[in-house]
C-alpha cells in the first residue's frame, strides 16, 4: 500500500489535465483544470513552508552545536521571524496616511536593495569569468566571444560610434543564429520533458517517492 | 529642488548596499551580516507572500467566510498538512501522497504545455519560406540549418559519426554564438543593476546628505 497509493494518486492527478484538454466541457474544465490549478497552488504554498522548516532546523542545529558562524544563524532566524511576522500579521502596501506597512517597508528598504546589490556584485565576477572563458583557444571559444561582444557593443551607443552597422549586426545575430540555437534547445528540452512526463504518468519514474 | 536629509529607509538601504560591496575588498563580517539578513528576510518575504497572495485569499478566507460553498478546499488543505508528516518517522510515507498528487498534476500539465506550447509552435516557426528576397532567404536558411544541426547535436542515441559529425559540429557553433549572446545580455543586466545601485547611493543618499550637511 505504501507504494501503490502514491503511484495511483500520481497517475490519476496526471491524467486530469489531459482529460480537461481533450474534453473541453465546462464542467470538466472547472473541476479538472481551474479547481485543481487552485488546489495545487495551495499545496505548493505548504511545500514552501516545508522548506522554511528545514531552514529553521538547520540553523537551530548550527546554533546548538556552536558551529562556525553560528552568530549569523541567529541573524537569519531573527530577520526571518521579523519579516514573516510582518507578512502574516502586519498587512502590506500603503496605509491611508501614505506610510508603508512594515512588510512593504522591509521589502523596499532591505530586501530589494540587498537583492539588487547581491546581483550587481556579480558584474565584477562576470568580468573575471569572461576573461577566463574568452581566452581564445579554439573555434567554439572564438564564436562565444564574438557573440557576446556583438551583443554587448551592439546594444550601447559605443556600437554606433564604432560603425553604424554594428547595432544591425547585433540585431541579425539575435534574430537568426540565436533564434536557431534557442529553438533547437527548446525543442530538444521539450521533447525530453514530454517523454519524462509520459514515464511519470505510467509510473516508470517516481520522483515523488524519493527515488525512481 | 530642495534636498532633504535621507530618511531612515535610505540609510538602511545605503548601509546594506555598502556592506555587500565591501565583499569586493575581501570576505568580512559586514558582508556576512548583510548576507545573513538577506537570507532571513528572503525566507520571511516568501512566507509573507505565500500567505498574503495564496493561502489567505484562496484558502483561509473562502473556508472561514463561506464554508458550505468552499468545503472542497479542505482537500488541498489536507494534502498540504500531510506534507508535514515527513517529520513523524512512522507516518512519513503518507507525505508522499501530497507530493504524488502535486508532481503528477504538473507532469500532466507539463506534457500538454511542452507539446502544445513549445514543440508544435517552434517546429512550425522553423518551417520558413525560401522564395523570399535574398537577405531574408539567408536568414531563413540560417534558422533552418541551425535548428536541425542543434537537434542533431542533442541526439545522443547514436554516435556522431559520418555525416552526423559535421552536422553536430555546426550545431555546436550555433550554440556557442547563442551562449555568447546570452552571456552578453547577462553581463549587461548585471552592469545595469550595478549602475542602479551606484545611482541610488549617489543620488538618494550621498548627495542629499552632503548638500544638507555642508549646504549646496
Amino acid at each position: 500500500m505504501k507504494r501503490q497509493i502514491p503511484i495511483m494518486l500520481a497517475i490519476i492527478a496526471s491524467v486530469c489535465p489531459v482529460i480537461a484538454f481533450f474534453f473541453p466541457d465546462r464542467w470538466i474544465n472547472e473541476w479538472f483544470n481551474q479547481r485543481l490549478d487552485a488546489w495545487m497552488v495551495i499545496i505548493a504554498s505548504f511545500a514552501l513552508l516545508l522548506g522554511i522548516v528545514s531552514m529553521i532546523q538547520v540553523n537551530i542545529h548550527k546554533i546548538r552545536r556552536r558551529a562556525r558562524g553560528w552568530g549569523f544563524s541567529i541573524i537569519i532566524l531573527v530577520t526571518f521571524t521579523l519579516m514573516a511576522a510582518f507578512g502574516l500579521f502586519g498587512g502590506q502596501g500603503e496605509r491611508a496616511d501614505g506610510s508603508l506597512y512594515p512588510f512593504t517597508w522591509m521589502f523596499q528598504f532591505v530586501f530589494s536593495p540587498l537583492q539588487a546589490t547581491m546581483f550587481s556584485l556579480l558584474a565584477f565576477y562576470v568580468a573575471s569569468a569572461s576573461y577566463r572563458a574568452f581566452r581564445v583557444r579554439n573555434v567554439e571559444a572564438t564564436l562565444l566571444l564574438i557573440g557576446a561582444l556583438i551583443i554587448m557593443v551592439g546594444r550601447i551607443p559605443l556600437g554606433t560610434l564604432i560603425h553604424p552597422l554594428v547595432p544591425d549586426i547585433a540585431e541579425w545575430v539575435m534574430k537568426f543564429p540565436n533564434t536557431a540555437a534557442q529553438r533547437g534547445i527548446i525543442i530538444g528540452a521539450a521533447l525530453g520533458a514530454a517523454s519524462m512526463s509520459v514515464r511519470v504518468m505510467v509510473g516508470i519514474e517516481r520522483p515523488y517517492m524519493g527515488k525512481s | 529642488m530642495e534636498l532633504q536629509l535621507p530618511g531612515f529607509g535610505q540609510w538602511i538601504a545605503a548601509f546594506f548596499t555598502l556592506f555587500v560591496f565591501s565583499f569586493l575588498y575581501k570576505d568580512n563580517i559586514l558582508y556576512r551580516f548583510a548576507e545573513s539578513v538577506f537570507a532571513g528576510v528572503s525566507f520571511g518575504y516568501y512566507i509573507g507572500l505565500a500567505y498574503i497572495n495564496t493561502l489567505e485569499p484562496n484558502l483561509f478566507s473562502p473556508l472561514f467566510g463561506d464554508f458550505s460553498s468552499n468545503w472542497s478546499l479542505l482537500i488541498p488543505f489536507a494534502f498540504g498538512v500531510l506534507l508535514y508528516l515527513r517529520y513523524v518517522p512512522k507516518l512519513a510515507w503518507i507525505s508522499q501522497w501530497s507530493l504524488a498528487v502535486y508532481i503528477g498534476y504538473y507532469i500532466g500539465v507539463n506534457l500538454l504545455q511542452r507539446l502544445h506550447g513549445e514543440i508544435l509552435p517552434q517546429t512550425k516557426g522553423t518551417m520558413l519560406p525560401l522564395n523570399v528576397e535574398f537577405g531574408q532567404l539567408i536568414g531563413n536558411l540560417v534558422v533552418i540549418v541551425g535548428v536541425i544541426t542543434v537537434l542533431i547535436y542533442f541526439f545522443f542515441s547514436s554516435p556522431h559519426r559520418g555525416p552526423l559529425k559535421p552536422a553536430a559540429r555546426t550545431g555546436i557553433y550555433f550554440l556557442m554564438i547563442s551562449f555568447g549572446a546570452s552571456f552578453g545580455y547577462t553581463v549587461m543586466g548585471r552592469i545595469s543593476l550595478l549602475i542602479g545601485r551606484l545611482t541610488f547611493l549617489v543620488d538618494e543618499w550621498a548627495r542629499p546628505l552632503v548638500a544638507t550637511v555642508f549646504g549646496g
